[in-house]
C-alpha cells in the first residue's frame, strides 16, 4: 500500500519532469526566441538582439538553461517574462489565483447537483424527473458554452439587471472582490460539468441497480431506501471520482471561452494571451502547470477511488 | 405425508410484453406444492423459466416480467398480493434465497459481517450487542474457518465456495422456514460442490426446512433432493419422487436428458438429445417436446397432452409414457480409441514450467526480490497421434494455462513444446511459422467470446481458410459449406451472426473454425463446461466423430471427471501446476489412486440417489503452490510426515504407462 503511494508519486513526478522537457524543446525549436519576437525583426539590430540575449541570458546551451529553469520552476520561480522585466510567478500567480477560485466555486455548485440529479434520474429510469432531468442534461450538452453564456447575460443582466455580465475585477484583486461578478460564469460553467457527471451517474445508476447483489438485498428484506444507500450507491459513485477529476483539471485549463466572453482574468485566457503575444517563457510556465494540476488531480483520484473501493485496495496491496 | 402444503403454487403464468406487444409466457400453468422439511428439486435446461420460478416463490419478479395467472401462497399468505413492507418481512426472515453467483450476489463495497448484521437487524429479535457473536455462530455453523477474521473480509477476498458459505449463512440469519435456491453449487469446483451439499441437507434436516432446489445438475440434485420436477419450455413435463424421475423417468425429455449425462461407471459416450427446445414466444403445434422426441406421432404434434398422474405416484406430460422403455437409455458407442500400434508423438512436454509473475522494473527497484512458486511446473508428457488426452484439476489447477502455453499464448519459463518429435516450438506465438501455428488449433470454453460477434459465421470460417490454405470465392465458400456440414450445420448458416445461433450452435462454430485450419493437434480448453447437459452430450459426440475422421489428436481440458473419461484415452491429473496422476483413462479412474485424484472422484455426484459422494480431502482453496514437496501436501488426508514437505515425490510406476507422484509405496495406494 506504502509502496505503491511512493510507485505512484514517483511516476507522476516522472510524467511532470517528461512534460517539462517537451515543452521547452518545443519552444527552443520554434524559429526565432523570446528577443527577436521581443524586438520586431526588422528593426533590431544586432547590437540589440545581442545585448536581449545577454540580458535574459540566451547564449548559454540548452541543457544548461533547461536545468536551471526547471530547477527554479520547482521552488515557484518561473523567470521573467519576454519583456524582460515583468515576474512570470506574479501574473501567472495571481491568475492560478482566479481560476482556482472559479473553479472552486462550479465544483461546489455543480458536483452536489450533479450527483444529486444523477441518483434521481437512475432511480426513476425512464420516468418523469428522469425525462427532465436527462432531456436538460442534453441541452446543457449540446448548447455551445458561448451560446449558454450570452443567453444568460441577455436574461440576467440585460433584462433583470440582477447581476453584473462581465468581470471588470483587475487580475491581482483579492478573491473577495470578484462576487457578484463571478457568479454568472460559475453558473455556465456548473451547467456544462452538472451534464457530463449526471450522465454518467445516470448509467452507473442503473448498471448497479440492475446487479446481483441489488437483487439479493432485495431479496434479503432489506427496505428500499436503505438497499440504495447501503448498496447500490456507494458502487455506484465510485466511478464519479475520476470524472470528477478531469472536470477539476478541465476547469483550471480549458475554460477560455468562457473566461473570454466574462472577461474573467483567468489562466485559460492569460494562455491565449501570452500566445498571441508570442510571449514563449509565460507559456512555457502555463502548460508546466496545467500539465501538474492534471498528474496531481488524477493522482489525488486514483487515490480516493481506491480508498472507497476495497476491491482496488487489494489488487495494490498484493503487487 | 398428510401435512399441508408450506409453499403453494398453483396454475402459475408468467411473461412479459414483446416489443410487437404480444404476450410471451415464459411458465406456463405451473403447480407446485412444498411441505415442510421437504426439499424439492426443480430441473430444466438454460431458458426453462427454473428460476423465474423460484424468485416468484419469494414475489419478485425481474425487470419487465408480469404474472399472467395463478397465484403464489407462502403459510397461506398470498405473496403476489403483499404490500412493500409485507414482503420485506417475509424475504429473509422466514423464506430465503441462495443466489447462483455468490461472488456477484455480495455487495462488493461492505465486508461479509455488515452485511451479516444487517440480516441479522432486519429479521432477528437479537439484542445489537449479541449480533457479533451470533455473527460468527452463523459462520461456524456454515463451516467456514477462522469466523473472526472472516467478517473483516471483503467478499472478494474469499474463494468462491466461501463466498457461497456466506451466502449461506446470510439466508439462515433470519432463521428461515422455506430455503430457495438457485443453482447454488454451479461454478464451483467438484470437491466444493460436493461439501456446499453435505452442509445443504444437514441444514435442511435439522431445522426441518422447506427447500426448493433449482438446477440444471442432476447429480446435486440427486444428493438433495426427496421429490423432482422437470420443466420444459416453461411447463412441468414430469413430477415424482427422486427415485423415480432419476431412476427411471418416465417422460422422454427427462429419460434423454438423464442418459446425455456421462457417468463415471460407463464407458460409452453418452447420447445426445438432438435439436432446441422452443423458445418463448415460438408457436408450439401440440406437446412441446414432439420435434425432439423419437415417440412422437401424429397425436404428439396436433394436441398437447395433459399432466396425468400415474399409479405409480408419478405426474408426467405425454400420451406415450408407457412407451417409454423403448427409448434406450444407453449409447453402445465407444470412444474412438487409438490404434495401439501407433507410437508416433504428435506433441511432447519437457520440463515445462510456466509463471505468471513477472517482477517489473519498480517493484525490483524497491523491493527485494522473491521468487514466488512457479504456477505450472516440471510437466513432462507425451501425446501420440490420434489420442485425446484429458487434462483434469480443479480451478487453479494450471491445466487451461499448460494449453495456453501449448498455444504460444503464454511463454513458457523454462521447458521445451517439441511438435512431431522434432519441432521445437518457439515460446512466442508471433515467433512461430504458419505451417506450426496451423498444425496446432485452439477452442474456447464459452464461444460467446470467443466468436467476433460482427462476423458473420461464413466470415470467421473464412479466415483460417485464406489465412493457411489462400482460398478465394468460391472454392472458400464451398470449403466453409463443407465444413459445416462436418460439424452437423447446414451451409444456410453461412449468414448468420453468431447472435442468432444457440450456444451449442455457436460452440460448433468454434469448432468447425478449429477444423478449417486442418490441424493435428486441437487444444479443447472446457469446451462442453458453458453448454447444457443435452448440448454438451451432442459436442462430445460430434467431437469424437470428426477425431475418426481426421485422425486429429485433442488435448482436451476439464473439470469434469466424467466428460474426460467419456472422451479421453490418457488422462493426466494436475493439482496446483503439478502432475499428481498419468496413465491410461481405465487405470486413471480405478484403484490405486493418487490421494488426490481420490479426493476428485469420490466428490463427483452421480444422477444417482442412491450414491453418496465419500470426501476425503477438505475444500481449502490454495492460492499458490507450496515452494517444494508435494503440491497436495496441504489438503492430503493421507500426508506421511515430513517427506511430503521437503521432497518432491517420486514418479512411481503402476501400470504399463501409468504413473502416480506419491511418497506413499505402490502397494499402500
Amino acid at each position: 500500500m506504502f509502496l505503491m503511494l511512493i510507485r505512484r508519486i514517483f511516476l507522476g513526478m516522472a510524467t511532470i519532469g517528461l512534460v517539462s522537457v517537451i515543452i521547452f524543446s518545443g519552444v527552443e525549436l520554434l524559429p526565432g526566441d523570446a528577443c527577436t519576437q521581443f524586438l520586431a525583426e526588422d528593426q533590431a539590430d544586432r547590437e540589440m538582439l545581442a545585448q536581449c540575449r545577454e540580458d535574459l541570458d540566451l547564449n548559454r546551451p540548452a541543457l544548461d538553461r533547461f536545468s536551471e529553469w526547471s530547477g527554479n520552476a520547482i521552488l515557484g520561480d518561473f523567470g521573467v517574462a519576454a519583456d524582460g522585466i515583468t515576474k512570470i510567478s506574479t501574473i501567472v500567480g495571481d491568475r492560478l489565483k482566479n481560476s482556482l477560485l472559479l473553479a472552486f466555486c462550479s465544483l461546489v455548485v455543480g458536483v452536489p447537483i450533479a450527483l444529486f440529479l444523477g441518483v434521481i434520474s437512475g432511480l426513476w429510469r425512464d420516468r418523469l424527473p428522469d425525462l427532465f432531468a436527462s432531456t436538460l442534461a442534453i441541452f446543457a450538452m449540446t448548447v455551445p458554452e458561448f451560446v449558454s453564456a450570452t443567453l444568460l447575460i441577455l436574461v440576467f443582466s440585460i433584462w433583470l439587471e440582477w447581476l453584473p455580465g462581465i468581470v471588470l475585477t483587475s487580475a491581482g484583486a483579492p478573491a473577495s472582490e470578484f462576487f457578484p461578478e463571478i457568479l454568472l460564469p460559475v453558473v455556465v460553467l456548473s451547467l456544462v460539468m452538472c451534464a457530463h457527471i449526471l450522465r454518467m451517474v445516470r448509467s452507473s445508476v442503473i448498471e448497479v441497480l440492475a446487479s446481483d447483489y441489488v437483487q439479493m438485498a432485495t431479496l434479503k428484506g432489506v427496505p428500499y431506501w436503505q438497499m440504495v444507500f447501503r448498496h447500490a450507491l456507494p458502487n455506484a459513485l465510485l466511478p464519479a471520482i475520476n470524472v470528477v477529476a478531469l472536470t477539476i483539471a478541465w476547469l483550471l485549463g480549458g475554460v477560455v471561452v468562457i473566461e473570454v466572453v466574462f472577461n474573467y482574468p483567468g489562466l485559460g485566457r492569460l494562455m491565449i494571451d501570452s500566445i498571441s503575444d508570442r510571449n514563449l517563457p509565460v507559456v512555457q510556465s502555463i502548460a508546466l502547470i496545467v500539465a501538474s494540476v492534471y498528474v496531481c488531480v488524477n493522482l489525488a483520484a486514483d487515490l480516493l477511488t481506491m480508498v472507497a473501493n476495497p476491491k482496488l485496495r487489494t489488487i495494490y496491496s498484493r503487487s | 405425508m398428510s401435512e399441508t402444503a408450506f409453499i403453494t403454487i398453483k396454475n402459475l403464468s408468467i411473461g412479459y410484453n414483446s416489443r410487437s406487444g404480444d404476450v410471451i409466457p415464459i411458465l406456463r400453468d405451473v403447480s407446485l406444492d412444498i411441505r415442510r422439511g421437504e426439499s424439492v428439486g426443480l430441473v430444466g435446461e438454460s431458458g426453462s423459466g427454473k428460476s423465474t420460478l423460484a424468485l416468484a416463490g419469494l414475489g419478485y419478479f425481474k425487470r419487465g416480467l408480469r404474472v399472467l395467472d395463478g397465484s403464489v401462497h407462502f403459510n397461506e399468505t398470498d405473496m403476489l398480493a403483499l404490500g412493500r413492507d409485507d414482503l420485506q418481512r417475509i424475504r429473509g426472515g422466514q423464506i430465503a434465497l441462495i443466489p447462483q453467483n455468490s461472488g456477484q450476489s455480495l455487495t462488493p463495497t461492505l465486508r461479509v459481517g455488515k452485511q451479516l448484521i444487517e440480516a441479522l437487524r432486519l429479521h432477528s429479535d437479537l439484542n445489537s450487542k449479541n449480533f457479533n457473536s451470533r455473527v460468527v455462530e452463523l459462520l461456524e455453523q456454515v463451516r467456514l474457518p477462522d469466523p473472526m477474521a472472516m467478517i473483516r473480509r471483503y467478499p472478494h477476498e474469499l474463494s468462491g465456495g466461501q463466498q457461497q458459505r456466506v451466502a449461506i449463512a446470510m439466508a439462515l440469519a433470519g432463521e428461515p422456514e422455506a430455503l430457495l435456491l438457485d443453482e447454488p453449487t454451479t461454478g464451483l469446483d467438484v470437491t466444493t460442490q460436493a461439501h456446499i451439499l453435505e452442509l445443504l441437507r444437514d441444514l435442511a434436516r435439522d431445522r426441518n426446512m422447506a427447500m426448493l432446489y433449482v438446477s440444471h445438475d442432476l447429480g446435486a440434485i440427486a444428493r438433495v433432493c426427496d421429490r423432482v420436477v422437470v420443466l420444459y419450455a416453461g411447463e412441468i413435463v414430469l413430477h415424482g419422487s427422486a427415485v423415480q424421475v432419476l431412476g427411471k423417468p418416465r417422460h422422454p425429455y427427462a429419460r434423454g436428458l438423464l442418459s446425455s449425462i456421462p457417468r463415471l461407471n460407463q464407458t460409452s459416450m453418452p447420447m445426445s438429445l438432438d435439436g432446441r427446445p422452443p423458445m418463448p414466444g415460438e408457436t408450439i403445434n401440440g406437446c412441446a417436446f414432439s420435434d425432439r422426441c423419437v415417440l412422437s406421432d401424429e397425436k404428439c404434434t396436433t394436441s398437447s397432452p395433459p399432466l396425468l398422474a400415474l399409479e405409480s405416484g408419478e405426474e408426467v406430460r405425454c400420451y406415450h409414457s408407457n412407451l417409454i422403455d423403448r427409448i434406450p437409455i444407453n449409447s453402445k458407442k465407444v470412444a474412438s480409441f487409438r490404434k495401439s500400434g501407433e507410437v508416433q508423438i504428435a506433441a511432447g512436454l519437457q520440463r515445462l514450467a510456466i509463471s505468471y509473475s513477472k517482477p517489473s522494473f519498480l517493484t525490483t527497484l524497491f523491493k527485494k526480490s522473491s521468487q514466488p512458486p512457479n504456477t505450472v511446473d516440471n510437466i513432462n508428457i507425451d501425446i501420440k497421434k490420434g489420442e485425446t488426452l484429458g487434462l483434469v484439476g480443479e480451478s487453479g489447477s494450471g491445466k487451461s494455462t499448460i494449453l495456453k502455453a501449448i498455444a504460444g499464448l503464454i511463454s513458457p519459463k523454462a521447458g521445451k513444446i517439441i511438435l512431431d518429435g522434432t519441432i521445437e516450438l518457439s515460446a512466442r506465438v508471433e515467433d512461430r511459422d504458419a505451417m506450426n501455428l496451423r498444425k496446432i488449433q485452439l477452442i474456447f470454453q464459452n464461444p460467446d467470446d470467443s466468436l467476433n460477434p460482427r462476423h458473420t459465421v461464413g466470415q470467421i470460417l473464412a479466415q483460417p481458410l485464406r489465412l493457411y490454405f489462400g482460398l478465394k470465392g468460391n472454392i472458400l465458400r464451398q470449403r466453409s459449406a463443407d465444413l459445416l456440414d462436418r460439424v452437423r450445420l447446414g451451409a444456410h448458416y453461412l449468414d448468420r451472426l453468431p447472435s442468432q445461433l444457440s450456444g451449442g450452435e455457436k460452440q460448433r462454430v468454434a469448432i468447425a473454425r478449429a477444423f478449417a485450419a486442418d490441424p493435428e493437434i486441437v487444444l479443447c480448453d472446457e469446451v462442453t463446461s458453458a453448454l447444457d447437459v443435452s448440448v454438451q452430450a451432442a459436442v462430445l459426440n460430434l467431437l469424437d466423430e470428426l477425431k475418426t475422421e481426421q485422425k486429429t489428436t485433442y488435448i482436451f481440458v476439464s473439470h469434469d471427471l466424467a466428460v474426460v473419461k467419456a472422451i479421453s484415452d490418457r488422462v493426466a491429473v494436475l493439482y496446483q501446476g503439478r502432475l499428481c496422476e498419468v496413465g491410461p483413462v481405465n487405470s486413471v479412474y480405478q484403484a490405486p489412486f493418487h490421494p488426490y485424484t481420490d479426493a476428485l472422484l469420490g466428490a463427483v455426484l452421480e444422477p444417482d440417489p442412491y450414491i453418496t459422494p465419500v470426501l476425503s480431502a477438505d475444500d481449502i482453496v490454495e492460492l499458490s503452490p507450496p515452494a517444494k514437496g508435494c503440491p497436495f501436501q496441504r489438503r492430503c488426508p493421507r500426508k506421511l510426515g515430513t517427506i511430503c514437505e521437503t521432497e518432491t515425490p517420486p514418479g512411481r510406476q503402476i501400470g504399463l504407462g501409468h504413473i502416480i507422484n506419491c511418497h506413499i509405496p505402490n502397494n499402500e495406494l
